[in-house]
């Protein structure tokens, strides 16, 4: 059926990254995790800026190297089936790149030198976090929580739109 | 296999302690109770006691069972074979159930298989998903059976199938739309380098386009061809032959590219129609069809220009509330996930940056504080400035018109006095421009709003060019409307000498007719009109092309190779490169139109030269602008709508639309060429249609409506209309404004709640906290568990201390409400008042560990 199918080809990807590590039977539940460096290195992940977070973020241990368990669950959420909220839970975390649960100004810098090269001045780096503070922040704390940040994602008009990836 | 099942249970207990899953307890203690079942029961006690140790346990289960949970992910179907036998062991208990515990389980079935239908939603780790999903299933296999009702798996899966499909078709679609707007990626590419504010001209060159192929359209499909398929050949009238005198060099280049010789007799000119009224076998009607055509550019390109002014407009008003989040949205979605391309990542990356770099100057803009007073003075001085400026340049023009007028009477006049107008102009043209934008830089104003104001100085100096150009042509025309008389006289003489001597000679046979090419023929100044517009405009073509080409591309060329061996920087210093110019460009492509639109009516073949034009100019310019040209130092957005150029279209197409329709209206055709010859004037071809193809009754109609008498309250009407609807229009902005500051208002006031509220809150709490007080003993080990990301839950973002209490929606209802509620023993052992009591704030939805903020659940849950 269509999801066992699904699985099977995931299952392939996950396989063809490292052949000699990679058992091609599961029936015996073996314990193995391919390292950040080759899940980024698919053509998905790629031109990604965010691919370090993003792998990151789905591995259990914290450290970027990904069971097929976890393997599964980033291409779960990142496809275009997965519902809104869960893309936002993910994003946060993405974004939260110091994983203390919040969006404070240095994840907002991180990310916008990310998605710039690194092309603007301190000063236009300053003023746009700022800016995104002000805008989002509901609470006042000056960062953004998740409350915050789904608040205002769940407005965003084209956020599913980009958001989601092919398989 | 029973034990398993127990253990099953307890996961459940552990991962989901709300209050549904404690009726579930309860239901489960009645059930055990009659099975009498030491164990169980002992085990369930301890799952109520304690239930971070069962978390626990339901974590190493779930790690031990990740393979057999995939396979029951996968296939479903083998699992259903598994729990056959549990569940019919059960069967015979299930039945002694009474109807109320029935309607219960039922209602906990329809739970779990939300869950599984659900379950892709929560943010969980695959190994607990698996898990919580197996149990689930188990669960519902086995009491599925026992309430009827089994079916509905396919069928959901054939729905999520569909929707899969469904929404991949979608995406689809929407690509191939994309693809089917022509140059759309080329403009991308342009707009993720220069910004929205080059890529207007290009979009508004693109819309010129497609308004010119409708043109095209019309003019080739209803006069031209039609000309050439059922019109009299070349060669078979006067008109339609070149005189003998110019036949000799009628086909060399020089001349043809003058457009006289054989180009000036063809189908592209005025001069070679017919004024038959009918051709072919079809009785196609061509002065007609001419006549209308021509009125119907003007009408089709009035209504098109004004119906995308209006769409703009509405456009521009309708989603401009949504600014309340420009950077956070650029900031967390502006990348494109489906990019898996290097070169498409970098036009991202580039595309990005500009856009952030525009809004930061919107900021910026936005945030200036300045000597206002200073600012006033220096707009007004430079508007001073300006208009001596243009003051000047026209006073030079007039000058410079009436001076050309004077030597076109004198002979033998040198090349400077007969070129003097068009060099003046040039000049002006070449040098005005820039001087405005030094004079504009005194504003100081937002570069958008700049733009406006440069287009508009600019747009006033080239109307002393369009107006030169009017002066010398009608001068022209009047001269040729002045030699036609006297030709009309030798024409007439000629042919009638012709007859007379043939006559003479010989009687009984007939004449050999007049070769065409011999006969003398008046100077048609509508063709002369016609050619004029179309010199120009190939003119302007070349100019166009020569200046992108030099101008940009050979000092780029310069600039980058020979800065390597040069006394200073170049690329940084004087020439540098050029930057892409926005208001030029767009009134070139303006000004071009207009031209167009005057020159149709007497050249139809112009416009297929313009949409060559068109076509070319957008991959040329594309090219142009990335291979030589370099952003604007302050990138900036473009306005929403690019109405302001439109406004500067409707305003030329007006412009143009005088000098036809006074050609039209009150010049007398030429007598020997075009479709309206022989008739005094051109309109004649209407009344002559109805009068001789038209019922009485339909001339009679016509001439009533032409009546003054009609017309004028007709047009009082129609202006009283536009007066009441700009009042309506005007009374709905006044409401928009309105609602936008209530909602900006009420925006701002959630905000300061939430800030209350986390400041109030603690207190709360800690009121809370007395009433019961195992909160924090059962809080913080689990939060020791969950280190940093995520708790094996998965919703931590949401239940960390703290967050919780601004995340519940209404945390006072739904707090006070769990803290109030009786404790879960009590429950137990009172079932009933649980079940009146369900219709609580946690109730709808008791097996979801909610995403979102949920009242009562964000509090209620670590209490039990």
């Amino acid at each position: 059926d269509c999801l066992f199918l699904l699985v099977y080809r995931l299952h392939g990807r996950y396989h063809e990254m490292a052949p000699n590590v990679v058992p091609m039977d599961y029936t015996k539940d073996p314990d193995v995790k391919l390292p950040m460096q080759l899940i980024i290195n698919m053509p998905e992940l790629k031109e990604n800026p965010f691919k370090e977070r993003i792998v990151e973020s789905f591995s259990e241990d914290g450290e970027g190297s990904l069971s097929f368990n976890d393997f599964v669950d980033m291409f779960s959420v990142l496809s275009e089936m997965a519902p809104r909220e869960l893309k936002a839970i993910y994003a946060f975390k993405i974004y939260d790149f110091n994983t203390d649960n919040f969006i404070c100004k240095a994840d907002l810098e991180k990310t916008l030198n990310k998605l710039t090269r690194e092309e603007l001045t301190a000063e236009e780096i300053t003023l746009v976090c700022e800016k995104v503070i002000e805008e989002a922040d509901m609470d006042g704390d000056g960062k953004l929580g998740f409350a915050d940040f789904e608040n205002m994602i769940s407005k965003a008009p084209d956020f599913l739109r980009y958001y989601f990836k092919k398989k | 296999e029973d034990k398993e099942e127990d253990d099953g249970k307890e996961e459940d207990n552990g991962s989901q302690q709300n209050r549904a899953s404690r009726r579930k307890n309860y239901q489960r203690k009645n059930r055990d109770g009659k099975k009498v079942r030491e164990e169980g029961s002992r085990k369930k006690d301890r799952g109520k006691t304690a239930p971070t140790k069962d978390q626990k346990e339901s974590e190493n289960k779930g790690k031990k069972t990740t393979k057999r949970g995939k396979e029951a992910e996968n296939k479903q179907n083998k699992d259903r074979k598994n729990s056959t036998s549990s569940a019919s062991s059960n069967s015979s208990d299930e039945e002694s159930l009474s109807e109320e515990e029935l309607a219960m389980l039922k209602e906990q079935v329809e739970q779990k298989k939300k869950l599984i239908s659900t379950m892709r939603n929560k943010p969980w780790r695959m190994v607990k998903k698996l898990s919580v999903l197996r149990e689930a299933q188990d669960f519902v296999e086995k009491f599925e059976g026992a309430l009827g009702k089994g079916k509905g798996k396919k069928l959901y899966a054939y729905k999520m199938m569909m929707a899969k499909k469904w929404v991949k078709f979608k995406r689809d679609f929407e690509n191939f739309k994309t693809q089917c707007i022509p140059w759309e990626m080329k403009i991308k590419e342009v707009e993720s380098h220069f910004g929205s504010s080059v890529a207007s001209y290009f979009i508004f060159l693109r819309w010129m386009y497609g308004v010119n192929l409708v043109l095209f359209g019309l003019i080739f499909g209803l006069v031209i061809i039609p000309e050439i398929l059922m019109g009299m050949p070349y060669g078979s009238l006067p008109r339609k032959t070149v005189p003998r005198a110019e036949q000799a060099t009628a086909m060399d280049f020089s001349v043809l590219w003058d457009f006289e010789g054989y180009i000036k007799y063809s189908a592209l000119f005025y001069g070679y129609y017919n004024n038959q009224r009918t051709i072919g076998w079809l009785k196609y009607r061509l002065p007609m069809a001419y006549f209308m055509v021509g009125i119907s550019i003007f009408g089709y390109s009035l209504m098109v220009v004004i119906r995308s002014m209006a769409r703009n407009a509405n456009e521009s008003t309708a989603d401009g509330d949504d600014d309340n989040f420009i950077f956070s949205w650029k900031m967390f979605t502006s990348w494109d996930y489906l990019i898996g391309n290097p070169e498409t990542a970098d036009n991202k990356f580039a595309s990005i940056t500009t856009s952030f770099k525009e809004s930061i100057v919107d900021e910026q803009e936005s945030n200036k504080d300045e000597n206002i007073h200073l600012r006033r003075f220096l707009r007004v001085l430079a508007n001073v400035l300006i208009i001596c400026c243009l003051c000047g340049s026209g006073y030079l023009i007039y000058f410079v018109v009436k001076r050309s007028q004077t030597f076109s009477k004198m002979q033998n006049v040198g090349w400077y006095e007969r070129n003097e107008v068009e060099i003046v102009m040039s000049l002006l043209g070449m040098f005005c421009p820039p001087l405005f934008e030094t004079i504009a830089a005194l504003e100081n104003y937002h570069p958008r709003i700049g733009l406006k104001w440069q287009l508009g100085r600019i747009f006033a100096l080239f109307l002393g060019n369009l107006y030169t150009f009017l002066l010398a042509l009608m001068d022209d025309v009047n001269e040729k409307l002045a030699e036609e008389d006297v030709v009309k006289n030798i024409t007439h003489w000629t042919l009638l000498g012709h007859h007379n001597s043939s006559a003479g000679n010989d009687s009984t046979v007939t004449p050999p007719p007049l070769d065409p090419a011999d006969v003398p023929r008046g100077p048609c100044w509508e063709t002369t009109v016609g050619i004029e517009f179309v010199r120009l405009t190939v003119s302007d073509i070349l100019v166009t092309y020569i200046t992108i080409l030099v101008g940009d591309f050979i000092r780029a060329c310069f600039v980058r190779f020979v800065n390597y061996c040069w006394c200073w920087d170049l690329e940084a210093g004087f020439p540098s490169y050029a930057e892409f110019d926005i208001s030029g460009n767009v009134l070139g492509l303006v000004f071009n139109q207009g031209m167009i639109w005057m020159g149709s009516f007497y050249a139809p073949g112009l416009v297929g030269i313009n949409v060559l034009r068109l076509l070319t100019s957008m991959y040329f310019q594309c090219w142009a602008v990335m291979t030589s040209n370099v952003p604007h130092e302050r990138v900036f957005k473009a306005s929403k709508s690019n109405n302001f150029y439109m406004g500067l279209l409707l305003l030329i197409l007006f412009l143009s639309l005088l000098p036809v329709a006074y050609t039209i209206m009150s010049l007398p055709p030429s007598f020997d060429c075009g479709p309206f010859s022989g008739k005094k004037r051109m309109y004649d071809v209407i009344q002559e249609t109805i009068e001789l193809d038209f019922p009485l009754f339909v001339a009679k109609i016509f001439s009533y409506l032409a009546n003054p008498g009609l017309i004028i309250p007709a047009i009082l009407l129609m202006v009283l209309t536009i007066y009441y609807l700009n009042a309506v229009s005007k009374a709905y902005q006044r409401a928009n404004a309105e609602l936008k500051k209530k909602m900006q208002m009420q925006r701002e006031e959630e905000k300061n709640k939430r800030n209350n509220k986390v400041s109030t809150n603690p207190m709360l709490q800690d009121l809370e906290d007395l009433f019961t007080p195992s909160t924090k003993t059962e809080n913080t080990p689990k939060q020791a568990e969950d280190k940093k990301i995520e708790s094996p839950n998965g919703s931590s973002p949401v239940r960390k201390p703290g967050r919780g209490e601004v995340l519940a929606g209404s945390p006072m209802a739904g707090g006070r409400g769990a803290a109030f509620s009786p404790p879960p023993q009590v429950l137990v052992t009172q079932p009933r008042t649980l079940g009146i009591r369900a219709p609580y704030p946690g109730q709808p939805r008791p097996w979801g560990h909610p995403l979102g903020p949920l009242p009562g659940r964000a509090r209620g849950q670590p209490r039990y």
